[in-house]
């Protein structure tokens, strides 16, 4: 009786130690330095998209009229000069990326992730189980961030969130928009899925990858902002085009001979059925050449 | 049971009255310092956002609430609709057992300030000296502050049935800024008047130390303002107002957090989601002016629907349509050219 309680003894302490060699919370960690690649999105995320260029977007309407009253000397109001980008944007962003993890100190677990930009705020993701806050909190450019174990892939939801923007050419993203992150590792390599869903300014999901590489040299500086004044106008002018009157839009078109109706973009024109329709339709009337140094930087 | 982190309770009728509660009181009556029930089961439509440790906005009761507690009372920016009294005051009997000292209204509208009737006479001034020897009433009922316009409109001759004295304000300002000291209100507050925005009597609240400014209906979160032409409001001065709550406002790191603005119906803010909404009415405002520059008609214009961009946010005041809106700006930029 001794012997089997001994037996059985030594077999759970084997069986603890076997536990206690893998996590008991199936998790990747996803802390360290990330540099951004940026492949084909280089002209997007770099210099940035072009004027009227909202080609493969699923915009409605409204999101095109406030597209099309855009005016980017906006950014120099001094409400908006340290502006960061919102949590789903700031992923498309140049910056390097670094991510912390926060642990509890008694179990070990990690109950939350921090992810930092160089031009960003704090973007926290909870791993504790805490419920979203009501609906009367204030919204944050990085929202308010759960994320849940989906075997190796983390999912990630975001409410509360500032309004922002798809597009750096004044494409909105309300504030009532919910974004889904999946972060995935595989080794050095971070690819990152957001999907918007916006139910003022998309007619489907916006769905979007983006990749990092692990950068054990890098490290993220602080980037302190000031608001200054960049123009001086009287007091209440807001920068915009009134409806029917930006001359910049047709642009795009031109520049890269697409029939201006597919610049105008809508869910329509992110699928493949579309080049059949874009091959009826007439090219732009007048051609400007492409922008210079677009792919600078590109890796 | 909310977590303390949300922010935000909510009030329930069968209120359960927590042991931190009974202590709260207790710490009153030994004349200690409140002490604020970390969170409290609640049931009714109104919901409780912590917005600073001892400033909390009420949501549900028409307008929102501005409720900062202090040792010897409490201060209200707003009280609501007047059917609604009831459940404010349970929601206030949350945060403190302590009298309603002020009511402080942002505009004369009934969901703002319909509540001051039954919420004033569950609080008490602080008075004495010859004022409460000669009145014996006094210090009965807490002190009702606002523009002057605020009681030259609840006390017109056309408001039938007349408004209950005890519903008006008994202090009134008519200057650009008033300061209320710290010792009676609990924080250094300044008003300032938003001269011809919403109506003609609004009144901006900034609570100085605990850096919260509470804006009544010049600023809301899901609907366009309501200019109101016949009550002196006009699409200028609305603008003028949103521009001085953003010199007000000093936004913290990256535009986040720092003066945390109490809307007048809607959530929590910063200084961030005010110039979203600027820039917003101003742009509306200069669609509309381009338009009738070109002579066009009122009808010609909401025809246009100049708002369309912004409809899916700003649409959903049933009461307050985009079409309203867009009249309204026109009328009041024609009063304007009347004037010139």
């Amino acid at each position: 009786m001794r012997n089997l309680n001994r037996t059985m003894i030594g077999s759970l302490l084997l069986l603890a130690m076997a536990g206690g060699v893998r996590p008991v919370f199936a998790q990747v960690d996803f802390s360290g330095e990330w540099a951004p690649r940026f492949y084909e999105d280089q002209p997007e995320r770099v210099p940035g998209p072009e004027l009227g260029d909202y080609l493969g977007l699923p915009i409605n309407d409204a999101a095109r009229l406030r597209a099309d009253s855009w005016e980017g000397s906006m950014l120099t109001l001094p409400e908006w000069q340290c502006r960061p980008h919102g949590a789903d944007y700031i992923w498309r962003g140049p910056s390097p990326l670094t991510i912390r993890k926060e642990e509890d100190p008694l179990t070990r677990e990690i109950t939350a992730f921090h992810a930092e930009w160089l031009r960003s705020i704090d973007n926290p993701v909870y791993l504790d189980g805490r419920p979203h806050p009501s609906e009367d909190a204030l919204h944050k450019w990085g929202g308010f961030a759960t994320g849940k174990w989906d075997g190796d892939m983390l999912t990630i939801t975001v409410t509360h969130l500032k309004e922002g923007y798809i597009r750096r050419n004044g494409l909105p993203r309300s504030e009532q928009a919910t974004v889904t992150e999946h972060w995935m590792r595989h080794g050095d390599f971070l690819t990152v899925v957001t999907i918007v869903n916006d139910p003022v300014y998309l007619t489907e999901p916006f769905i979007r990858s983006t990749d990092y590489e692990l950068d054990l040299h890098q490290h993220v500086p602080p980037y302190p902002c000031e608001m200054v004044t960049e123009i001086e106008r009287p007091k209440g002018v807001i920068p915009h085009h009134l409806p029917g009157t930006n001359n910049d839009l047709r642009e795009f078109s031109e520049r890269h001979g697409i029939p201006f109706e597919a610049t105008r973009g809508g869910a329509e024109t992110a699928y493949p059925d579309y080049r059949k329709k874009l091959k009826q339709m007439p090219p732009p009337a007048t051609t400007r050449p492409p922008l210079p140094n677009r792919n600078e930087g590109q890796q | 049971m909310n977590h303390i982190y949300s922010g935000t309770t909510k009030i329930t009728k069968s209120t359960k009255v927590s042991w931190s509660l009974w202590l709260c009181v207790l710490c009153v009556l030994c004349g200690s310092i409140v002490i604020l029930p970390a969170h409290a089961q609640q049931t009714n439509e109104i919901r409780v956002t912590k917005v600073r440790e001892l400033l909390f906005m009420l949501t549900g009761a028409g307008g929102n609430i501005a409720a900062l507690v202090f040792p010897e009372g409490i201060t209200l920016v707003d009280s609501g609709r007047a059917e609604m009294s009831d459940k404010v005051l349970a929601a206030v009997r949350m945060l403190s057992p302590l009298p309603i000292r002020y009511i402080i209204n942002t505009s004369a509208d009934p969901d703002h300030a319909g509540g001051n009737e039954k919420l004033g006479a569950a609080g008490g001034q602080i008075t004495g000296g010859n004022v409460a020897g000669q009145v014996a009433d006094a210090a009965e009922g807490a002190e009702i502050i606002a523009h002057e316009n605020v009681l030259e409109r609840m006390t017109a001759p056309s408001v039938k049935p007349p408004i209950p004295t005890r519903m008006t304000p008994g202090t009134t300002y008519h200057v650009d800024h008033l300061k209320l000291s710290t010792f009676y209100h609990g924080d250094g507050i300044e008003l300032f008047a938003a001269p011809a925005a919403h109506t003609d009597g609004d009144t901006l609240v900034y609570f100085r130390h605990n850096d919260v400014l509470a804006t009544g209906d010049v600023f809301m979160t899901a609907s366009y303002p309501v200019i109101d032409v016949e009550r002196g409001g006009g699409i200028n001065g609305e603008i003028d107002a949103l521009n001085h709550i953003l010199d007000v406002a000093f936004p913290d790191f990256r535009l986040e957090g720092g003066t945390l603005i109490v809307p007048g119906h809607g959530r929590l803010c910063d200084s961030a989601d005010v110039a979203y909404y600027r820039d917003m009415v101003t742009i509306v405002r200069d669609r509309v002016q381009d338009m009738m520059k070109k002579g066009m008609t009122v009808e010609q214009v909401k025809t246009a629907k100049l708002t369309r961009d912004y409809d899916g946010v700003y649409a959903k005041n049933a009461g307050w349509t985009p079409d309203m809106f867009v009249e309204a700006v026109y009328k009041s930029l024609k009063k304007l050219e009347g004037k010139r």
